[in-house]
């Protein structure tokens, strides 16, 4: 991940140093979001880690799918009824108060999870307001994040990463790769000692958080945390303050892997900070990529500290993130922003209690202990003397009956997912693209009364493409719309078939899509991409019929001037409802989506 | 129990922090509502408040904090009586910041059976909840807009009544819960239902200071705060002295300062300018410009006080055009210079 060390850094690679410096500080730092497939590269590194921890320092770790009375604690059942009253149990954040946990499958985690860890992280308390039981205990965490995410879009939830410190990734090392020479575990506890008495220049404060600020680090706390590193770097080199080059380490490994824009060259006229708004820097100065290919030039009149940790940071920024911010100017940290939405919508979407009610517990209706125990309790005195035949002993202490049974309702809200396939060949951009454009913009705003989510995928010339993921996100469904290009062929089959991955995977999220799929009809690219209307018909057709066996709600308005019978014939075959949508009739178009979409609701709750 | 960050050593964020006092003074402004930002100090601002509130009077043992110069003769403790019969005693409380957690149950937040009384004795007994704990003070909601839907529905009705009314376990209970609602999120992570967002008097935004020296201030406070915060406290300590007293006397003072035919005919121009949605928003806007007015020393709501407030009171009350990318702050600020000129 990162190049060859700066001259100024101490000569450990750097997952061994992030390994030290967790180890030196877990919960000062919050700890390390680590990414990398579950294998003995990882295991190699967690042991080192664990090693470097002061004896008898616990780690334990945390499975993904915990409920919140154990993360949290709440009622403990047995001792309950054994003891006749309320007994709480601790959870498991209480009673790792001074671990490390280690986070499973982190980049899997629910949003409320996350934000629950992240309350406990910034209070070293854990509340607990649950079960009738009441309860605040210490809960001082380190937190060592295993991401197993594959791509951009799985990530660990956005409120965790901003509370650790550092990001290790391991995805490049080999299972024999070395990791590094840690420092030795007799050095960490003299460094561990002396780390309190570590002082900072307010200059190394004025140039991490200037260092932050040049890379686009809107949140605050990553310079705080970065200085926490820097005092870690110097306990471990044995200084009494921080160096400059503990502040250019700790800048590599806290701010660089958070970089949304590539520091700005700075001016000749140095002194006034003249960053604009982070969200507009991309656009408005294209970073000039010398500079991170040579962060080593130096421009004089600048304050040399701030320059030497920028460089420092500027160095370690991978080169793919230039690619992605020319890629998608106007968008800083794009693909991070459809991770940290589609993480929302997985917590929203599971079925949530929706309060207890009388009945027995079955497939859709869980026993809700506590519930049934306090609709039993005020018949304790009343039902033991008449079952009072017995030894005591034998007796049951408390008595439940059937009538007493509660059950917690979930209820899963038929989130819906409209989909909306441009075609934006040549043939169609030359009659309607833009009537289209202005019926969808109509529709988004449907879509946002119903609190819908939209996916926009356009598909031309070679192939079908993804121009939004789906997102609530108005604003973003039309800024990606006007962008949309026209010209080049009509891959019609190609489109469709994106179309259907697209719904098979918002359905396995246990959501309802709706296609709307806005053409003309008029296929001449075929699946592989060559030319050739005879075969392009045939696989639209074929990719139509695949639609109707997975028995998706769609929606077809043709877009032709004059409406043919093989586009009435394509949704015939996909069991789609057909528009013909000869005159630039927008209205039309949304009261046919209207009534579309409350099949889609009936069909989600069957 | 961890010292909480001192609210006058917080930088910046005037809007955030204005909003709060303004509550603080006046509790029936109707709630405080924080979006914005990660990393803005939201949950510390609102856990600072706590420290800076004078304490309060409330009856002694009594869950409900009730007041004991205005004794409710319905409090299910039992006040009421011992009011009459003269046996009561009062202690000074510090005001009471109450944080929802995360995950939070149901019965915790209204109250429920007390399961031990029940179980070992076979009573039943009403065993308050969060709401009765923040009557009189003030309910801090984190993520305001990840809580679960009923929990949201079940905090508006209490919000609005000022009581909680519980019928369940065979109990029905009346309590007063009068507190002032704080909510903080971040609208990354979600939106927040229209309704709820018209529940709240005031709404800010904070975001992430965008100017060096602002940051680098933060970060070595919080620095300094970190490493010895009783000696951070220490310093700050004057500073939050001279705040609390301006909150007691612009509480004495709010009664008597004066709102003008034209300040009303102002407020009510700039709202049929915004559109705003019913008449919340006029009323808020000169209620809260009132205790600006308060906390300022001034005796006549002006001008200045109305437009320093306009926009946390109403950017969340006009109708939002889903496909409108300037924010509703713009429209109002924009609303404002037409009014009032540049």
């Amino acid at each position: 991940m990162s190049g060859p060390d700066q001259a100024a850094a101490p000569a450990i690679a750097e997952p061994a140093l992030v390994a030290a410096l967790v180890a030196l500080d877990p919960i000062g730092s919050g700890g390390v979001v680590l990414r990398a497939a579950a294998g003995p590269v990882r295991e190699r590194w967690l042991a080192m880690m664990r090693d470097l921890l002061p004896p008898g320092q616990p780690v334990r770790r945390v499975p993904l799918g915990i409920a919140d009375d154990r993360l949290l604690g709440g009622l403990d059942l047995v001792a309950t009824l054994a003891a006749g009253r309320p007994i709480l149990a601790r959870g498991l954040l209480a009673e790792a108060d001074g671990c490390l946990l280690l986070l499973a499958m982190a980049e899997r985690l629910s949003a409320a999870t996350a934000l629950k860890l992240a309350a406990v992280l910034d209070t070293g308390l854990v509340r607990l307001e649950r079960d009738g039981l009441m309860d605040c205990r210490p809960a001082r965490l380190g937190l060592v994040a295993l991401d197993e995410g594959a791509g951009e879009d799985e990530q660990v939830p956005a409120a965790l990463q901003d509370r650790l410190a550092f990001r290790l990734d391991l995805t490049g090392y080999g299972w024999q790769a070395p990791l590094g020479e840690p420092p030795a575990a007799v050095a960490l506890a003299a460094a561990r000692a002396a780390l309190p008495t570590v002082a900072a220049e307010d200059a190394i404060i004025e140039a991490l958080c200037a260092a932050a600020w040049h890379l686009g680090i809107g949140s605050l706390r990553p310079p705080l945390l970065a200085l926490r590193v820097a005092r870690g770097l110097a306990a471990l080199a044995g200084r009494s303050s921080v160096s400059t080059a503990d502040a250019a380490v700790a800048a590599r490994l806290v701010l660089a892997p958070r970089a949304t824009a590539l520091p700005v060259e700075a001016d000749a006229d140095a002194t006034p900070p003249e960053p604009p708004a982070p969200p507009d820097q991309p656009p408005d100065q294209p970073p000039p990529a010398e500079d991170a290919a040579d962060p080593a030039e130096e421009p004089v009149p600048t304050p040399p500290l701030e320059e030497l940790i920028l460089a420092a940071a500027a160095a370690a920024i991978p080169p793919g993130l230039l690619a992605q911010l020319q890629a998608a100017p106007g968008q800083p940290s794009r693909a991070r922003s459809a991770g940290r939405s589609s993480t929302a919508q997985r917590a929203g979407s599971r079925g949530r209690p929706a309060g207890t009610r009388p009945g027995l517990p079955g497939a859709n209706a869980r026993l809700d202990l506590l519930a049934t125990l306090r609709a039993a309790a005020p018949w304790q005195r009343l039902r033991q003397p008449a079952s009072a035949t017995g030894p005591a002993a034998s007796r049951p202490r408390i008595q439940v009956r059937k009538a007493d049974l509660r059950v917690t309702r979930y209820r899963q809200r038929a989130q819906t997912t409209t989909i909306f396939v441009v075609d934006a060949s040549g043939s169609a951009a030359l009659h309607r693209l833009a009537e289209a454009k202005g019926a969808i913009e109509l529709l988004l705003a449907d879509c946002y009364v119903r609190r819908d989510q939209v996916a926009l995928l356009a598909f031309r010339g070679q192939g079908a493409e993804l121009l939004l993921p789906p997102t609530r996100s108005l604003v973003r469904a039309k800024r990606s719309l006007a962008c949309l290009p026209g010209g080049g062929g009509t891959p019609l089959a190609a489109g469709i078939d994106a179309a259907a991955a697209l719904a098979e995977a918002i359905r396995r999220k246990g959501e309802t899509p709706v296609l709307i799929l806005l053409t003309d009809g008029r296929a001449n690219i075929a699946r592989a991409g060559q030319p050739g209307r005879a075969l392009a018909e045939a696989h639209a057709l074929a990719a139509a019929q695949a639609v109707r066996a997975a028995g998706l709600t769609t929606l077809l308005v043709d877009t032709a001037p004059q409406p043919r019978p093989p586009t009435r014939a394509l949704a015939a075959a996909m069991a789609a409802r057909y528009l013909a949508l000869p005159y630039a009739d927008a209205q039309a178009l949304s009261q046919a989506v209207r009534a579309s979409a409350p099949s889609a609701r009936a069909a989600a709750l069957a | 129990m961890a010292l909480p960050f001192p609210f006058p050593a917080i930088v910046g964020q005037d809007e955030m922090k204005q909003a709060l006092l303004i509550a603080a003074v006046d509790p029936g402004i109707g709630g405080v509502l924080v979006f914005g930002d990660r990393g803005t100090g939201k949950s510390t601002a609102v856990r600072a408040l706590a420290a800076l509130l004078p304490p309060m009077q409330v009856v002694a043992d009594c869950p409900y904090h009730c007041d004991p110069a205005a004794v409710r003769a319905d409090c299910p403790a039992g006040c009421g009586q011992a009011a009459v019969n003269g046996a009561r005693r009062s202690r000074r409380v510090p005001v009471p910041v109450v944080d929802l957690p995360l995950g939070a149950t149901e019965d915790r937040v209204v109250g429920a059976l007390d399961l031990e009384r029940a179980l070992t004795r076979g009573e039943k007994a009403f065993e308050p909840g969060l709401l009765a704990r923040a009557h009189r003070g003030f309910l801090y909601i984190d993520e305001v807009n990840l809580l679960e839907d009923h929990l949201v529905d079940l905090l508006l009705d209490v919000a609005a009544s000022g009581e909680n009314l519980v019928e369940r376990e065979g109990m029905s209970v009346r309590h007063p819960a009068r507190f002032v609602l704080i909510g903080s999120g971040n609208p990354e992570e979600g939106e927040l239902r229209p309704q709820l967002l018209d529940r709240f008097g005031l709404s800010v935004e904070v975001t992430t200071p965008s100017d060096l020296p602002t940051r680098i201030e933060v970060v070595r406070r919080r620095e300094a705060f970190e490493r010895d915060p009783p000696a951070f406290t220490a310093a700050w300590q004057r500073a939050t002295a001279r705040l609390r007293r301006q909150i007691t006397t612009a509480r004495a003072q709010l009664p008597a300062v004066e709102v003008g035919d034209r300040a009303y005919e102002q407020a009510a121009q700039l709202c049929i300018g915004l559109g705003t949605d019913g008449l919340r928003g006029e009323l808020t806007l000169i209620r809260a410009a009132r205790v600006l007015a308060a906390l300022a020393g001034a005796a006549t709501v002006t001008e200045a006080q109305l437009r320093q407030i306009a926009p946390s009171a109403l950017r969340h009350r006009l109708r939002r055009n889903p496909l409108d990318e300037a924010g509703s702050s713009v429209r109002v600020e924009r609303a404002l210079q037409d009014m009032f000129g540049a």
